[in-house]
């Protein structure tokens, strides 16, 4: 419940602020509102995603597809995963965690949320939608070799290093 | 949206048939995540919603319109960074901004920083990855997308 104060302080201000007819409440009001119907209409479908991936796919399969050894084809597994779905960057990480609990390498942990931030099919079409075709293909070109790197970068930073990827 | 919702009716209803036990195990796991990470993101979306407040369409367009140069460039840059915009409301006003003649590079980078770079949300990204790494990935991401804004500059 202690977690919550602040959301519950904001409830009130908001309340408030359309009570006494206060611009600036009502506008934040607003802008939440938009971010919350994104949050509650697709998280709750993508964890009970990720818990059944959890509770059905088994470690040394996982890691076989997309583990340290798969190569490029685990590359390409993760960066089609992460292309199929939907939703702000946020709902990512939960998928990374549990990738990375399932033996997904470093390297593709990184590639998938690049690929994730960038590719995802559903944000593409809208993309290519309201800035056209070629800008939406320039911009894809340059960026998927971009986060390939910063994911060996960020493997090799974490090579040597206890490192996990934590479920909060 | 749709397409999320039908795939996770059909996958819940073949792991149903398929094993009852292990599918109300993987609900009640899915749902003690969500649990866990809701009061964070929660609290995001607050901070979000009033930064969108002080930084309203109108100013943005200003900032970065016509002319706006190298200075415009950082600005979108930095504010692409810090703000979490969806899709739906970032690409029509990115197109917005090209027809009130901003810069392909200007464009370009908001788009990209918009996508990789998240300020706002790294609370979330650190209870996951921790904060070195939450700061390297997005550091990283960073002038990574200053880069590829600047290609497209060259290219458009």
């Amino acid at each position: 419940m202690k977690r919550y104060i602040l959301t519950l302080m904001f409830c009130v201000f908001i309340i408030a602020s359309y009570c006494f007819n206060l611009d600036f409440g009502y506008k934040i009001g607003n802008n939440f509102w938009i971010f919350f119907k994104e949050l509650i209409t697709f998280l709750p479908f993508m964890f009970i995603l990720v818990g059944l991936f959890d509770v059905w796919f088994p470690k040394e399969k996982v890691g076989k597809y997309i583990g340290k050894e798969s190569g490029i084809k685990g590359t390409f597994w993760v960066i089609l995963l992460a292309m199929l779905q939907a939703g702000p960057l946020y709902g990512a990480f939960p998928v990374a965690y549990l990738l990375w609990k399932k033996g997904c390498s470093i390297r593709n942990v990184f590639i998938y949320l690049g690929a994730f931030s960038t590719l995802k099919i559903p944000m593409l079409t809208f993309e290519i939608g309201f800035l056209g075709l070629k800008f939406s293909l320039l911009r894809t070109l340059f960026t998927l070799p971009v986060f390939i790197v910063i994911a060996i970068v960020m493997e090799l930073y974490l090579k040597n290093k206890k490192y996990e990827i934590k479920q909060p | 949206m749709k397409i999320l919702l039908s795939l996770t009716i059909v996958l819940l209803m073949i792991s149903f048939f398929s094993d009852r036990k292990k599918t109300i195990a993987g609900i009640k796991r899915g749902f003690k995540m969500f649990l866990g990470i809701l009061p964070t993101m929660l609290n995001v979306l607050i901070l979000v919603s009033i930064f969108l407040f002080l930084v309203p369409k109108e100013t943005l367009i200003k900032l970065l319109g016509k002319g706006s140069g190298i200075t415009g460039f950082m600005i979108a840059a930095i504010l692409g960074s810090i703000s979490l915009i969806p899709g739906f409301i970032a690409f029509p006003l990115a197109a917005i901004l090209l027809k009130n003649g901003a810069a392909y590079n200007i464009v370009a980078v908001f788009i990209t920083t918009l996508m990789m770079v998240g300020i706002l949300t790294l609370p979330i990204e650190i209870k996951y990855f921790g904060v070195r790494v939450s700061i390297l990935r997005n550091a990283l991401s960073f002038i990574g997308a200053l880069i590829i804004g600047l290609i497209i500059g060259v290219f458009l």
